[in-house]
């Protein structure tokens, strides 16, 4: 019988506030352990959590950026557990009032990162997105005979985004995460980095008959810290729950570990998960009030979101669907897109062109996609737009120019500092131009005879010696014009 | 009279005209505490040498000649579930026993900057479950009065030490009453300040939508002056509200002429002690002599509060003190096998059989499958006792009632039954659940010469009308001359 897998995805933002979310400690991530932590999050006796209000800013942009509905009055709850990295014995979260509900995620057509074909574009709707403390650092395998806690990450804001059962492949499930960060990336309320944890997914997945309305039993998978990790985990989980149909069992409502060495979801121990959370209204926080002007507020200052920027890049660049698409994927990439078309507004197409192709390609070269910041890059936007400049007008070649680009990537100079120390102006005198074409021609009588004998594809050979003889310097077209010129002299 | 039975006020006057140092007057007091509490039991920790310290810095601060600020000098005990900077905070259980607070409650640094000596941290149920202080994990203190018989509680190391003149005053907290009911059976003045008046921060949370810090005095100006101090917005509690704290002792003297007080039938109970309903009818009498007008009234849903009150207080209390879990501080099982055995045994060890009940009981109220059943009902009845008095408040101004049924009882007395124990909150219960301020005034003594308390409830934010009302009843009625026997 032929299935259909069922997928929704729970999605835990970290937020790139300063501080966290309940107490004044730094976000910051790499500390000395339980460097980042006072009174507030290590829950001593007799402390109380007080809002850092930029948290809710972050949580209405992503509101706002999914096409949520903001509740008016959301509620803090109290979610109950032990845990030696929880202080409190309880996180902090929203339970029956969330912040915004029912939103959706339009999915690109391309793979954000790769600009490969992902499929149709389509929505995932949104259940809801909440906010969260997060909790602590457990490590288990440091000491012998002791488990360490860190607290530096408690307290740090977290988005849950969850959304509908609306994915239907886990390759599907991948996209849609892809897109999320995007999102999440564009808005900078959270850096996306999966490997690090500051987003982290579970899945759930449920299997039905093709045609059935009904859902199926569903379980949920834990410990999905990478998009590979994802896909292949919902694969596996799908695979493994047709297999128990097939055998003519029931799928158990249960939660799974992704175990990535071996590629197969385990059950976990019922200790590891059988909670009662005996959610309930926090008392020591009032309920969130968020006025029209506060959504307003945070409107204004939304940036431009991907769909837009794209349709902005087609019609005012009059750039190529392919070259919009690949450039508005990330935030960071179509920032400097711009700023190099700013230094040379004249061929944008030619800027996208040495984006996509020298930019992106160092950069993921290099891994410095995980820096969300522009001005870590190895050359900025305004030296890329002037080395494109410095092509158009004939000063240089665009294969000096790749050399140039790659001493601008290594010292960061501007391209005409390199190219003044370096000599490599292009060579667009005809007397120059001549005598080496003389030269190079008085050197070769016999391959001047079989060109003018009818080998007319020798020009590139000539070309090339002349090349050879100015260091790569002379200007192509004039020197393709002087040597056609002379030969047929 | 001997310093250490000085007011506030008292002691203000005799400090500002160099009659008395702040170091004899604190001296006084720690001897006082010497001499007594080995028949009260009122101090958990005392802290001589920094009192003693601070005293010297208000002495200089004294000598300066410019207005000292309002407390200069003057000792104050706390609480031990208000946490003070370096100071040994049990909150009476064991789980907290070697605890040293890393910093100052809110209300603490306005006492420190106001000048106050903090003396030291006085007796209390365990996490301030409980009303007769039986549920300290160290020892019960007792009643100046009669030392068979309890303070009340749970703030009762706070009522005995400033009945038993081994302060000049002191503040409690109050959930259910845990102020009031202690005032009243040890005769003095206590306030539980309405619900976001004082600031909650650094206070060992119980049930933190009722828990509130109040003053405990020996007389009425002393609760004006001290609430003055403690008073205000805080912003590192989202709970305080964010308006003035007016003088309260500006006009304390306005009198109570054509003020309406109301009088809830729903409060004169039968089975009652007679001597106290008689005590509290004679005291509203007063007040109608003195210019009050005296209104009945109905607060129909009381009957309601008891059960609803332990079901929210029990439920956030078990979140609230999941946090001592042996983990970062406090009292840790030793020789355990794993996570599971050590938060059991640290818990099973650490807690006292009262707060264990109220864990449990707090567990089960909050479990899927029984949270809509208890603690959305509670909370729905809560909404109604609100209601119930903001309606009566319509055609009165404050309201007046007993502190308690009875007058103190004795130790053990109610022990075995925590139902009955449970029922000497009756009628300070509600107040928490509205949110209102209360005031007990002490308004006699029954035939065993234990205090009698008279409640006085106010709107919303309106201490200062409760205020003025106890003033001038106390202002005719010298039942504070009478000192306990000690």
């Amino acid at each position: 019988m032929p299935y259909e897998s069922v997928i929704g995805l729970e999605v835990h933002a970290q937020l790139l506030t300063e501080s966290k979310i309940f107490c004044g400690c730094s976000t910051r991530f790499g500390a000395a352990p339980n460097q980042h932590t006072c009174p507030v999050c290590l829950g001593l006796p007799g402390v109380l959590p007080v809002l850092n209000k930029k948290v809710v800013d972050f949580a209405l942009r992503a509101a706002l950026a999914t096409h949520c509905t903001i509740a008016p009055t959301s509620r803090w709850a109290r979610k109950n557990y032990f845990y030696p990295d929880l202080p409190k014995g309880y996180q902090i979260s929203m339970y029956e009032l969330p912040i915004a509900e029912h939103g959706h995620v339009e999915v690109a057509a391309l793979r954000p990162d790769s600009g490969q074909a992902q499929g149709q574009a389509k929505k995932v709707c949104l259940t809801r997105i909440h906010m969260e403390e997060d909790a602590g650092k457990s490590i288990h395998d440091a000491e012998a005979g002791a488990s360490l806690v860190d607290l530096n990450r408690t307290g740090v804001p977290l988005l849950e985004i969850v959304s509908e059962p609306d994915i239907r492949s886990a390759a599907e499930a991948g996209h849609y995460l892809r897109s999320l960060r995007t999102l999440l990336q564009y808005i900078e309320v959270c850096d996306g980095n999966m490997e690090e944890g500051s987003l982290r997914c579970d899945a759930n997945v449920s299997i039905r008959p093709q045609g059935n309305a009904e859902l199926g039993t569903r379980t949920e998978i834990k410990n999905l810290n990478s998009f590979r990790a994802v896909e292949k985990a919902i694969e596996h989980e799908i695979q493994r729950q047709s297999e128990v149909v097939e055998a003519g069992g029931r799928v158990v409502q249960e939660t799974r570990l992704w175990d990535a060495d071996r590629e197969v979801t385990r059950p976990m121990r019922s200790k590891e998960f059988a909670h009662d959370y005996r959610y309930f209204p926090d008392p020591d926080l009032l309920p969130l009030v968020v006025d029209q002007a506060w959504v307003e507020h945070v409107q204004a200052d939304l940036p431009e979101l991907p769909a837009a920027r794209r349709a902005r890049f087609i019609h005012d660049y009059g750039l190529p669907v392919y070259d919009a698409e690949v450039l508005t994927a990330r935030k960071d990439v179509a920032d400097y897109f711009e700023a190099s078309v700013r230094a040379c507004p004249a061929v944008p197409k030619v800027v996208s062109n040495w984006v996509m192709d020298s930019v992106l390609r160092f950069v993921k070269e290099e891994k410095l996609d995980a820096a969300l910041k522009i001005e870590t890059w190895p050359c900025s936007p305004e030296h890329l737009g002037m080395l494109i400049g410095l092509i158009q007008d004939g000063t240089i070649s665009t294969t000096i120019a790749k050399t140039i680009y790659e001493e601008m990537r290594q010292t960061g100079h501007p391209p005409e500092e390199i190219i003044e120390a370096k000599g490599l102006r292009q060579v667009s005198d005809t007397d120059t131009l001549q005598a080496a074409i003389t030269e190079v021609l008085t050197a070769n009588p016999d391959k001047v005879e079989a060109y003018r004998g009818g080998r007319e594809k020798l020009l590139g050979f000539f070309v090339g010696q002349v090349m050879r003889a100015t260091q790569g310097k002379a200007n192509p077209q004039m020197v393709n014009t002087l040597l056609r010129q002379q030969l047929s002299q | 009279m001997s310093h250490y039975a000085l007011t506030i006020h008292q002691a203000q006057e005799k400090l500002r005209a160099r009659e008395v140092s702040a170091v004899e007057l604190s001296q006084a007091v720690l001897n006082r505490i010497q001499d007594t509490d080995q028949h009260l039991h009122s101090y958990l920790t005392v802290c001589a040498e920094e009192a003693l310290a601070q005293a010297e810095t208000a002495d200089r601060t004294l000598a300066n000649g410019v207005t000292p600020p309002p407390l200069c000098g003057i000792p104050i005990a706390l609480k031990d579930v208000i946490l003070a900077q370096g100071v040994r905070s049990t909150a009476g259980s064991k789980i907290l026993e070697h605890f040293v607070s890393p910093y100052d409650a809110t209300v603490t640094q306005h006492l420190k900057e106001a000048g106050a000596v903090i003396i030291g941290k006085v007796n209390c149920d365990e996490f301030a479950m409980g009303s007769s202080n039986e549920n300290s994990a160290f020892a019960p203190c007792r009643n100046p009065w009669d030392t068979d018989r309890v303070p009340g509680g749970s703030s009762g190391g706070s009522a005995a030490c400033v009945a038993a003149d081994q302060t000049c005053a002191a503040l409690g907290t109050d959930t259910g009453g845990s102020i009031r009911l202690p005032a009243a059976f040890c005769g003095i003045v206590g306030l539980k300040p309405t619900y976001g008046r004082v600031s909650r921060f650094g206070v060992v949370a119980y049930a933190s939508s009722l828990d509130q810090v109040g003053p405990c005095t020996k007389d009425v100006r002393d609760c004006a002056l001290l609430l003055e101090v403690i008073a205000g917005y805080d912003p590192r509690d989202s709970t305080s509200v964010n308006r003035p704290t007016p003088s309260y002792t500006a006009h304390l003297e306005r009198g109570v002429s054509g003020l309406r007080i109301g009088i809830p039938q729903e409060y004169f109970i039968e089975g009652m002690q007679p001597e106290v309903e008689t005590a509290v009818r004679d005291a509203i009498a007063h007040l109608s002599t003195l210019g009050a007008e005296i209104v009945p009234i109905s607060l129909p849903h009381t009957e309601y509060a008891i059960a609803s009150y332990y079901i929210i207080a029990m439920a956030e209390a078990s979140s609230n003190l999941a946090r001592y879990d042996g983990v970062r501080y406090g009292y840790r099982a030793a020789e355990v096998e794993d996570l599971g055995a050590l938060y059991q045994t640290t818990r099973a060890q650490g807690f006292g059989s009262e707060v264990k009940r109220r864990i449990a009981l707090g567990t089960y109220v909050l479990s899927a499958g029984y949270y809509d059943a208890y603690y959305v009902k509670a909370q729905k009845v809560r909404t109604l006792i609100r209601q119930d008095f903001l309606s009566a408040f319509e055609a009165c101004d404050i309201i007046a009632t007993p502190v308690a049924p009875t007058t103190a009882f004795r130790l053990g007395e109610k022990l075995a039954d925590p139902l009955t124990m449970y029922l000497s909150d009756i009628f300070t219960i509600a107040v928490n659940l509205a949110g209102l301020p209360g005031l007990s005034v002490p308004c006699g003594f029954d035939q065993h010469g234990l205090p009698i308390g008279l409640q006085l409830i106010g709107r919303p934010f309106d201490e200062e009308a409760l205020l003025q009302a106890g003033y001038a009843y106390e202002q005719d009625h010298d039942w504070r001359a009478r000192k306990p026997p000690l």
